[in-house]
């Protein structure tokens, strides 16, 4: 079925609900299309093209809820659904933490759509593979990588009147670059929401650039460092942080948010004053829907102001329960920087590690945000503001709350998977025992 | 979003359960809907249509899996259900040579003319993708099987089990954790059927009906005053079975400082000991970092195996074909042709086993048809087999495949996954008491934490649930903050001892993840309580 056009949601949908007896209900429907390619050993792996899509529907009778789905769409499948999703409603246990649906509202309409990116053939993505290989040969390296295109849609309606809709596109790329002898390795990964601005070869280059530059490593002591994060090792970094900004778990009392005595430290100075972080769905290099599947409006949320934490998320059910206005997550978040470059960074660095990415990082004390994880694939020392030599990798054990207070400088920030951050150059970062890979 | 080895299930939290939102797992579905089946001579008729159309097309080879993915889960806080979900997922893959490249495509419309149409289109995805491609590739010869059928070997369809059965269940679970003083409680129970019907061009019509569960909680103390918290998860783990996991049975109980189990799970003791554990944690010394001889036990040390052992003998890894996203290995094809390379010392033996009864990864026949098998990874300390599929097999000289093929639905591309890897236990009678007399200043850990390892598997560090501090061979108190690291060669080198076979134990997960776009894969591990002489342990606690 593909990608349908709001009317045509919209219509499937409104049949949906012509089918309700219950007190509440909601449809949602849902598609997507696209392919891929994966490549490793200087030729293709695997490369596949998927498409799906289907209906779900919750029906709600007092505080029971009922959900049911089908991928059929003629109104006697639809109206089969309402009715099963019914009888489990009936069957089901009250749900004492259900909220009653959202009405109506006007979203604003998104920019997530690019046509060019959703006219993406498997000829386009072979040709976009086909100059990553050219880049990799050129250079004697091994190249592996992955090249992704999706455009789907998404469309909600319930029985208070609410309706929204939206269609997305995104096309990601990867690529690592290793030489044959396995002692350097290199890497660069990025997304787009429009094809255009993918430019395989340039990014192949950046790998190949680091795969030859790491080859070499020599092994320096663990310890404290002053260190430079690409905003791919900074944004590896902050992945864990952002999901913790939740109102009921610090209020709760399992958070790094839990105030002693009790409560979230929200308004507390927890980070260093150089450090903003917003989330805002109209920015050009990440955009995002305007609503979420709670029927919740996503707008620009400011989470940190000056190192001071401004907002957290708050479920509808925990919203209302502490009579405060519901925030949805911080999903796509933007940390602001300066106007640095990376190499002005590094100039600045009198001692250092220059980090391209994180690898393998998991929470080790959720008490304190502590986490674990190494460097990969290009690791470099610096000394009087010069890359000296290539370094062997190092695992670490770092707290991102302990690393936003020890910034040192923000640079220009750059868009990296689902999030935008700057480089950043942070003193006294713990590595706590060297590593033998490349 | 970057994803990475073990899967974040945290989208299926308590918020995913009330929307009708399509869930990571598929759609939802009523559970009574859970109990149809597709009959199979539907099955052998659409996958007819699927071969002739890509072979008309110019396909060489042509497989198609149409498959019927269930999922339940039941979940609860406290005193309250926060969801009962039923998914379902339904749709077929076709992958084909055409042109020597391969090429895959899948859809959920499930219809004659749709499945000609999409073995067209993985054949255009092959034949454009041909045009970059180095080496045309090379299968494994493999015989066609005929029409034949695997189930696992289940005594209760966990779908068959009423859902107010499993509500009670956990309900009675979160009561006995919130009389004892917890202060929050969450329990879940996940199961899974996957109904798998595989046909290729080699003459494979293959169906196969296999089943998972994992019944689990996280029982959370904390203490306003200081602001501090803790956590304990339950000792289960998830396993090949049906719902008769949640039968308790006193011989699968494994006594000790801390109750641990084998084939059958008591949840509702384990709630309670988890409760009072929960308690003495957060009152536990901080350990003092240093060398310490450490004692693992399974519900441990199967993580340990599956990062160090597991992933590294992944035959993808060594060639390079994970190079961007889980990594490569520190082993390669000469390391393991040399047949001197010692993973590990003498008492070391690891076996690949994909036939192991209750395990995750037991099946009758992979993604590509080909029957299970098990076969030695490390014997006697010493590297010797990978872990291979049909396109893999000859890199390592051999003429047929290990049967390594897996996709995680009918929507995703098939390729090589971890079968159970398993440290055998010591052949020498050795109770788990013993063992720990002999140790003068080490760590006993129960319960698998925090894990971490590099891209090539060399420098890895692990936490745990529980963690006793063992003096001059006797347990003399728990402990808190620690975290073992160690670089895994010189690791199993240091292995001391291995508890005999009256100890062994299945450890496992659902949501292994390796592979673009990332997919799960249900992998276990066996093994038996062992010794680890002198490793590094730090401690992990911070001031923020």
């Amino acid at each position: 079925m593909g990608i349908l056009s709001k009317e045509e949601a919209q219509a499937i949908l409104k049949k949906a609900l012509s089918f309700s007896k219950a007190d509440e209900c909601e449809v949602s429907l849902s598609g997507s299309q696209g392919g891929n390619i994966r490549y490793a050993r200087n030729a293709v792996s695997t490369a596949g093209d998927m498409s799906s899509m289907g209906l779900a529907i919750s029906s709600t009778f007092g505080k029971k809820t009922g959900s049911a789905t089908i991928n059929e769409f003629d109104d006697a499948s639809l109206e089969k659904v309402v009715r099963r999703s019914e009888e489990l409603a009936q069957l089901a246990p009250a749900n004492p933490e259900y909220v009653t649906l959202e009405g109506p509202k006007t979203f604003a309409e998104s920019i997530t759509f690019n046509p060019a990116t959703a006219a993406i053939t498997p000829d386009i993505r072979a040709e976009a593979v086909r100059k990553s290989l050219e880049v990799a040969k050129a250079a004697k390296l091994e190249a592996a990588g992955f090249l992704e295109n999706t455009t789907s849609f998404s469309a909600i309606m319930n029985s208070k009147g609410l309706f929204a809709y939206n269609k997305d596109t995104d096309v990601s790329f990867s690529v690592t670059t290793r030489n044959q002898a396995g002692t350097g390795s290199g890497y660069v990964s990025n997304s787009f929401n429009d094809i255009s601005k993918l430019d395989t070869l340039a990014l192949t280059k950046i790998a190949a650039g680091k795969a030859n530059g790491s080859a070499g490593a020599r092994a320096i002591e663990p310890g404290k460092y002053t260190v430079i994060l690409e905003p791919l090792a900074a944004s590896d970094m902050l992945s864990n942080l952002v999901r913790s900004f939740d109102a009921r778990g610090a209020e709760e009392g399992r958070s790094f948010m839990s105030k002693k005595g009790g409560g979230a430290r929200l308004g507390e100075q927890l980070f260093n004053e150089q450090v903003n972080i917003y989330s805002d769905p109209f920015n050009p290099d990440l955009p995002g829907a305007t609503w979420n599947g709670d029927g919740l409006p996503i707008e620009r949320t400011s989470w940190v102001e000056k190192g001071v934490v401004k907002n957290l998320s708050y479920s509808r059910f925990w919203a209302q329960k502490k009579g405060v206005k519901p925030i949805p997550g911080a999903g796509r978040i933007i940390m602001e920087g300066g106007s640095a470059s990376l190499e002005d960074l590094i100039k600045s660095t009198e001692k250092g590690i220059l980090v391209t990415r994180f690898w393998y990082i998991r929470s080790v004390d959720p008490q304190t945000l502590l986490q674990t994880g190494l460097t990969r694939d290009g690791t470099f020392y610096i000394e009087n503001g010069k890359i000296m030599f290539p370094i062997k990798n190092f695992r670490f054990n770092e707290s991102p709350i302990i690393m936003l207070n020890n910034v040192e400088a923000l640079g220009k920030p750059e868009r990296n998977g689902n999030m935008i951050v700057p480089p950043m150059k942070i003193r006294d970062f713990t590595f706590s025992s060297l590593s033998d890979a490349v | 979003m970057k994803r990475s080895e073990f899967l974040y299930l945290s989208g299926l939290g308590a918020g995913a359960f009330m929307l009708p939102g399509l869930s990571l797992m598929g759609k939802s579905i009523d559970p009574a809907q859970a109990l149809d089946v597709v009959d199979v001579r539907i099955k052998k008729a659409l996958a007819d249509v699927a071969l002739n159309a890509a072979r008309s097309k110019g396909a060489s080879y042509a497989d198609i899996r149409i498959g019927r993915y269930l999922n339940q889960f039941v979940s609860t806080r406290e005193n309250r259900v926060l969801g009962v979900t039923n998914t379902e997922s339904y749709g077929v893959g076709i992958r084909v040579i055409a042109d020597g490249c391969w090429g895959f495509a899948s859809s959920n419309n499930v219809e004659k003319e749709d499945i000609a149409k999409l073995a067209e289109r993985a054949v255009a995805v092959a034949k454009a993708n041909a045009k970059i491609q180095g080496e045309p590739v090379k299968l494994a010869p493999q015989k066609g099987y005929g029409e034949v059928s695997w189930k696992s070997p289940i005594e209760r369809n966990a779908f068959e089990v009423p859902v107010k059965e499993k509500v009670e269940l956990l309900l009675s679970t979160n009561a006995i954790a919130m009389q004892g003083g917890a202060s929050f409680v969450n329990s879940v129970i996940l199961a899974v059927n996957e109904q798998k019907y595989f046909a290729s061009t080699d003459g494979s019509y293959i169906d196969q009906d296999i089943h998972r569960i994992y019944p689990n909680f996280t029982v959370t103390k904390i203490d306003r005053s200081t602001g501090k918290f803790d956590t304990i998860r339950s000792l289960s783990t998830p396993m090949g079975m049906g719902y008769e996991y949640l039968d308790p049975k006193e011989s699968s109980k494994v006594r000790g400082i801390v109750t641990r189990y084998k084939d059958r799970y008591d949840i509702l003791e384990d709630i309670k000991s988890a409760t009072v554990k929960v308690d003495e944690k957060m009152k536990a010394k901080s350990v003092e970092p240093g060398k310490y001889d450490m004692v693992l036990d399974p519900s441990h040390l199967w993580l340990t195996i599956h990062e160090s052992v597991g992933h590294p003998t992944e035959l993808d890894r060594v060639l390079g074909y994970e190079a961007n996203f889980a990594g490569t290995s520190f082993l390669s094809l000469e390391r393991m042709n040399s047949k001197k390379f010692n993973f590990g010392n003498k008492l070391v033996n690891v076996v690949a086993d994909k036939t192991q009864k209750g395990s995750l990864g037991a099946v009758g026949y992979d993604d590509e048809g080909v029957a299970c098998k098990k076969w030695d990874i490390v014997k006697d300390g010493i590297l010797v087999n990978f872990q291979a599929t049909r396109d893999q097999a000859h890199m390592i000289g051999l003429n047929e495949s290990q049967g390594c093929s897996y996709a995680q639905s009918w929507q995703d591309v098939q390729f090589q996954r971890m079968p159970n890897i398993s440290l055998l236990p010591g052949k020498e009678k050795l109770s788990v008491d013993d063992l720990i007399k002999n140790v003068e200043k080490g760590i006993y850990i129960i319960g698998d934490g925090s894990f971490s390892i590099d891209q090539q598997r060399y420098n890895f560090q692990f936490g745990g649930q529980m963690f006793y501090e063992i003096k001059e061979g006797k347990i003399v108190g728990m402990l808190k903050d620690v975290a073992y690291q160690s670089n895994t060669q010189e690791f199993w080198n240091a292995c001391g001892a291995i508890c005999d076979e009256s100890d062994y134990r299945l450890g496992g997960a659902f949501n292994d993840g390796k592979g673009q776009p990332s997919q799960s894969n249900a992998v276990s591990h066996g093994c038996s309580t062992t010794r680890f002489n002198g490793v590094n342990v730090i401690n992990t606690a911070r001031k923020i």
